[in-house]
Parts: structure tokens; C-alpha cells; sequence
């Protein structure tokens, strides 16, 4: 039985993949085949640009080959937050595809869900996005090169207590990163000595958002720690900040994401001054960033540098490490070894892969929204150093 | 007493930006009886005009505004011509699939040409500020909202009671055949209506852009708060839909700030309990 016969066999029957997928291990891999999970339609499909983005303009700046294999990028359609299709589409990048790494994953429920396949075939994946700490503990082979909340939620709350602010109102949307980024919040900024006056919980659906910024108002915070999901409810919010003259009436904005520059550009001036501890700033000052954004520029002249791309320029890296420790062979245990002590300068500052959890330590720095030229950047006024994921020690 | 008014004021401001929206729908659906679930569409489109004439043909807002306007309303009055005068004898299930088709379709056009991205409207300096109420602010944003929601409200009701428009379009509605026999010309009634209707749409679109922001999906994502808004109201019950948003708005409001953790429910608590109490409109026994 010839290899041709062996794989369309395989297409035609999928119950008896696992066998065929057996048989046909020893075939010498030519490329290597790098499977990418994320939104690329509906709602959330920009993250699924800023993946494509950011994980080729890593291979062409590596000039088209890493560690010498050509590399064949396989792109899986998830729409929104869909753990059952999530599951088939890996499964079938596992079994007919024959992907020696998994990629992206924006959404928490999504990766949960690929764990158990990714630990039978002891698939190499790297989470771009996805920031819910228990993650990587579901599977050994989990590697994440984003961020979690807890990790850049820390340190801001330390800055809170250190400059003087003793009492925060928190105001997050009433979902799972929400509640992960106020419990965050609310443990650091006790054990600091402050007090959380008030923690409110804003429904998903919320698009008028003056209500509660009246109860932020009357509640006598100096601070107002915030989380909502990109796009409408964060630009709602910062909104109805502004208007109501929540900074007039000395009320600090303290946030993480927020001010990510897929929507920065559209907050206008009412951004300005603007408070967030995150992981990474497109105005980041050095070499490894300027690569990075004209990379960036030269994939594609509107593609925008945030959290998302660097997640899967740096994910591209991790991949990259890994098929040079396996010399392009298909060994997930020998892969996730070499990844787990990698270290290296990423567009956002000095990172490394922390052995135990597989999750990035990366600088944290506390931006203000500035101006430079016309446009608005987060410009780092101080970098907290080196961070771990605070969340799995919980 | 500071927390009451908070309350009135907020929900009287988010009130007025629902019946904005709701109010070409109730026009529609409520008054030609054509289930337009293409309702949302038509108020994106509105909005987006809007947004790309003062962001990137800077325009003047107060030019920007009543030509988006003009332009859903001849987009409006266009496929009414060619295409969806052939559904109003058709059963409304056919309707329905055939509008919820159309802003499948024009969701995949906006997010194709302009991009998955929100689309901000560029606002006069006068309506970018906020107003001192003496114990709170306001954005003045949310006093033309509420200013124009009463205008379209008197106006509307007016010209469907008190003319010969309204007249005519009252019978084309119920007897199509006995009104084309009295001479009444009904296609250019309907088309007109349509178009009114379209372009109230488009006008919410514009003026309820700074709660609901514009983006692709916008299409569907409200199509559920403004359904409720013209059952509750009633059909065809302009004052009704008024009426019934500034309720809704309050009690959404309200919740917001005493009861926050119980999310949407008491919104759609109140929309059983009304319709239950007043199943064919607020202000019809």
C-alpha cells in the first residue's frame, strides 16, 4: 500500500484514522506542519489577522524557513468562543492533518477543550492569546506566550498602594476574566493595606455604562480598577468615564487592556493620561520592537502591533526553538523540554518560559496614554520587572 | 433623592436613544405590518455614513447627519422598489427569512469593505461636552437624543393621524384593494413609508451611536432590544413605543444601580410583565 492510498484512505475514513496515522508515522516530514487555531470570521475575526499577521511576519523575518524547514501554516476557522467545534477542528489537525505544533487560541473555553488531544498525541501548543491561568495546567504540552491577568493585575495593584491609593472601587464585566482580574485585584491590594470599597459587576451585555460610573462616583474610590472585553463595552466605559467627569472629580483610572491599540486610536483625546499595567506597548522602545513593527508593516501596511501579534510572533518563536531542539522531527516530549527553558528579547522586553508552569515571565510596565504626533501611544513611564503568573499558586 | 433622580435621569436618557432606534421599526413592522428584521441594517448603514462624511470627508456633524439620513432613506426606497415590495403578500415567515437574510448579507459587506473595527461618529464640540446638571453631569449628547426623540415622536404621530398621508397609509395597510380603487396611489405610499421608515432607522443609527456602537454585527446585536421596544409599545403605536422605551430604560437603569448582578433579567422581567398586562400594546386596552 502505497503512501498516497495510505492518506486518502485516511480522508475518506475518519474512524480509522488513529490506526492509518500509526502505519504512516514513519514518513520522513518534509515540512513541518504548524496548525493555527483562532477566529477568522464573525465578530472576533481580527484576532484571527492579528494572529496570521504576526506568525508570518516572524517566518518571512527568519527569511521563509525556521531552523532550516519549510514551514506550512494551517489556519482552523473557530468563529467565537466554541469548544465542541474547537475539539473537531484540532482533532482533524491532529489526525488528518498531521500537525507536528498547534498554534493561537484566543478563547479560555476553546483551549480547555483541545487539552485531552493535545496530551494523547503529545502535540507542542502554543497559546497566542488566551489568558485564564489554569490553562497550562491542563496539559504538559500547553506552552503560553501571551499573558494572564493575574500576572499584569499584581503589579498594578502594588503601584496602587505605593502612590498613596488607599480606597479602589473595582468595575469589571460579569464574566469569567472579569471576575479572574477582580479577585486578582482584590488579594494583592488587601495584602498591600487597601481597601476595596466596592466591587461592581457589570452585566456582558451593558452598552450604557453611565449608571455605573455614577455608583463609581458616589463611592468615594480614589481608583477605579476596571476590566471589560476589547471593542464596544471597553470604549462604552472609558466613555462614559470621561463624561462624567470621573477624572475631574479625582477618580484614577487603573486598568490593563483597556487601552490596547486595535482600539487606542478610537478613544480620541478622552484617553489621554489614561493608567494601565500590560506586558506590552507598540511604543516599546527597542531593536526588538522596531523589527518587529516593520516586519509588521511589510506583511501587511494596516496590520497593527498589540498583544495579539507579539503573542504570535513570540508563539512562532517558541515554535521555531522547538524544531531546532527536534531537528524538525516529530517528538512533542523532546520539544516541550527544549521550550520550557527558553529565554530570548522579545518586541516587548526580556522574556523567558518559566519551567515550571510553560508560561512567558515577562516585564510588566505601568503606561500613560500620551500623544506623539497625531496619533495616541501607551508610553511606558515605569517597568515593574520581571513577573511570573501570580494565578497558579491560588 | 440623589439616587432616584441618577436614576430618572439615566433612564430617561438610555430610554430615548432605544425609541430612537426602535422608532423606524415601529414604522415598519408596527404601521405597514412588514416584519423587517433588516430594521438594524438599515441603522448601521445610517451610521456609517454618518461616521465616514465628518471622519473622513469632514464633514460638519449637522450636515453629516441629515444626508446619512437622506441616503438610508433612498437605499430604503430603492429596494422597496426592486425588491421587497414582492414580500408584503407574502406570509411572514418568508419575511422574515428573506430580511434576516438581507443583513446576514449586508454584515459580511460592511465588515468586507470597513473592516471588523467600531466606526466612531466625529461630534460637534457643542455635543462632546457635558452639561452641568448642578448635582451631576450629563453628556449635552444625551439632550439632543432626548430632544430629537420627542420630535420624531410628535411628528410622526402627527402625520399618520392628523394627514392625508397617514390616512392613506392607514388604508393601503388594511385594504390594499379598496384603497387603490378610491384612487389612492398606494406604491408610492408604501415606497414613501418604507423609506421613512428607513431612514428613522438610519437616524437612530447616527443618534444611539454613542450607547450602541457601530461595527458589523451591530445589524443583529440590538435587533432584540428594539423588537421588544414595538411589541411592548404596541404595533403601529408610536406614543406606545415611546412610552414603552422610557419605561424599559428606567427599569434597565435601575437595575444597573441597585441590582447590578442580576444582569439583563429585570429588563426582560418587565417586557413579560407588561406584555402579560397590555399583550397588544401599553396604551391599547
Amino acid at each position: 500500500m502505497s503512501h498516497s492510498i495510505r492518506r486518502s484512505a485516511a480522508a475518506l475514513t475518519i474512524s480509522a484514522a488513529t490506526t492509518l496515522a500509526l502505519t504512516s508515522f514513519g514518513a520522513a516530514a518534509q515540512t513541518v506542519k504548524v496548525g493555527i487555531v483562532g477566529p477568522f470570521s464573525g465578530p472576533f475575526a481580527h484576532y484571527g489577522t492579528l494572529f496570521k499577521n504576526g506568525a508570518e511576519a516572524y517566518i518571512a523575518s527568519q527569511g521563509g524557513k525556521l531552523a532550516g524547514k519549510e514551514v506550512e501554516l494551517i489556519y482552523r476557522d473557530t468563529g467565537g468562543p466554541n469548544p465542541g467545534q474547537t475539539k473537531t477542528l484540532v482533532q482533524e489537525l491532529i489526525v488528518k492533518d498531521k500537525v507536528d505544533y498547534l498554534g493561537g487560541f484566543v478563547f479560555t473555553p476553546n483551549a480547555f477543550a483541545v487539552a485531552p488531544l493535545i496530551q494523547q498525541s503529545q502535540t507542542p501548543t502554543v497559546i497566542f492569546n488566551a489568558a485564564t491561568s489554569a490553562i497550562t495546567d491542563k496539559s504538559e504540552f500547553f506552552i503560553r506566550t501571551s499573558y494572564t491577568l493575574w500576572q499584569v493585575t499584581v503589579p498594578m495593584a502594588q503601584w496602587a498602594a505605593k502612590n498613596n491609593i488607599k480606597k479602589v472601587v473595582t468595575a469589571v464585566t460579569d464574566y469569567g476574566p472579569g471576575i479572574d482580574a477582580e479577585t486578582a485585584f482584590k488579594s494583592e491590594f488587601a495584602k498591600q493595606g487597601g481597601t476595596v470599597v466596592e466591587s461592581i459587576r457589570m452585566p456582558i451585555s451593558t452598552t450604557d455604562f453611565a449608571p455605573f460610573v455614577q455608583r463609581i462616583k458616589a463611592s468615594g474610590a480614589q481608583a477605579v480598577y476596571t476590566f471589560l472585553p476589547g471593542g464596544p463595552p471597553n470604549l462604552g466605559f472609558v466613555k462614559a468615564y470621561n463624561e462624567n467627569g470621573l477624572a475631574k472629580a479625582g477618580v484614577q483610572f487603573l486598568g490593563t487592556a483597556e487601552m490596547d491599540e486595535f482600539d487606542l486610536q478610537k478613544f480620541g483625546d478622552s484617553a489621554l493620561g489614561l493608567t494601565t499595567a500590560f506586558h506590552y506597548s507598540a511604543a516599546h522602545d527597542s531593536p526588538a520592537n522596531k523589527k518587529f513593527v516593520e516586519a509588521l508593516k511589510k506583511k501587511d501596511a494596516n496590520a497593527i502591533a498589540n498583544y495579539a501579534s507579539v503573542g504570535a510572533w513570540d508563539g512562532m518563536h517558541v515554535i521555531h526553538k522547538m524544531i531546532e531542539a527536534t531537528g524538525g522531527q516529530k517528538d512533542g516530549l523532546k520539544a516541550v523540554a527544549a521550550a520550557r527553558s527558553l529565554q530570548w528579547e522579545s518586541p516587548r522586553g526580556p522574556v523567558r518560559i518559566d519551567p515550571k508552569t510553560r508560561h512567558i515571565v515577562q516585564n510588566v510596565y505601568l503606561r500613560q496614554v500620551e500623544k506623539a504626533g497625531a496619533l495616541l501611544v501607551n508610553k511606558e513611564v515605569q517597568n515593574f520587572g520581571p513577573q511570573i503568573d501570580y494565578g497558579l499558586d491560588k | 433623592m440623589q439616587l432616584l433622580a441618577n436614576v430618572l435621569i439615566d433612564g430617561l436618557a438610555y430610554g430615548m436613544v432605544l425609541f430612537i432606534i426602535a422608532v423606524g421599526l415601529s414604522v415598519t413592522l408596527g404601521l405597514m405590518r412588514f416584519v423587517n428584521l433588516a430594521h438594524g441594517a438599515f441603522a448601521m448603514i445610517g451610521g456609517y455614513a454618518a461616521a465616514l462624511l465628518t471622519r473622513e470627508a469632514q464633514w460638519s456633524f449637522w450636515i453629516a447627519v441629515p444626508v446619512a439620513v437622506a441616503a438610508t432613506a433612498a437605499l430604503g426606497a430603492v429596494l422597496e422598489a426592486l425588491v421587497l415590495r414582492h414580500l408584503y403578500r407574502r406570509t411572514e415567515l418568508e419575511q422574515v427569512l428573506f430580511t434576516i437574510g438581507l443583513s446576514f448579507f449586508l454584515i459580511a459587506l460592511t465588515n468586507a469593505l470597513a473592516g471588523p473595527q467600531v466606526q466612531l461618529i466625529v461630534l460637534p464640540p457643542l455635543l462632546a461636552q457635558s452639561v452641568d446638571l448642578g448635582f451631576r453631569t450629563l453628556p449635552a449628547q444625551r439632550l439632543l437624543v432626548i430632544a430629537a426623540g420627542l420630535v420624531v415622536a410628535a411628528a410622526a404621530a402627527w402625520t399618520v393621524t392628523r394627514t392625508r398621508f397617514g390616512i392613506w397609509l392607514r388604508a393601503a395597510v388594511d385594504h390594499p384593494d379598496t384603497a387603490a380603487t378610491l384612487g389612492i396611489p398606494i406604491r408610492t405610499v408604501q415606497c414613501a413609508s418604507f423609506a421613512a421608515g428607513a431612514a428613522l432607522a438610519g437616524l437612530g443609527g447616527v443618534l444611539g451611536a454613542e450607547l450602541m456602537p457601530l461595527e458589523p454585527y451591530y445589524a443583529l446585536k440590538y435587533l432584540v432590544l428594539v423588537l421588544v421596544v414595538v411589541a411592548v409599545g404596541g404595533m403601529g403605536s408610536l406614543p406606545g413605543s415611546l412610552l414603552a422605551a422610557v419605561s424599559l430604560g428606567i427599569v434597565e437603569t435601575a437595575s444597573k444601580y441597585l441590582a447590578s448582578d442580576w444582569g439583563g433579567l429585570f429588563f426582560f422581567l418587565a417586557m413579560a410583565l407588561l406584555l402579560a398586562w397590555r399583550p397588544n400594546g401599553l396604551l391599547k386596552r
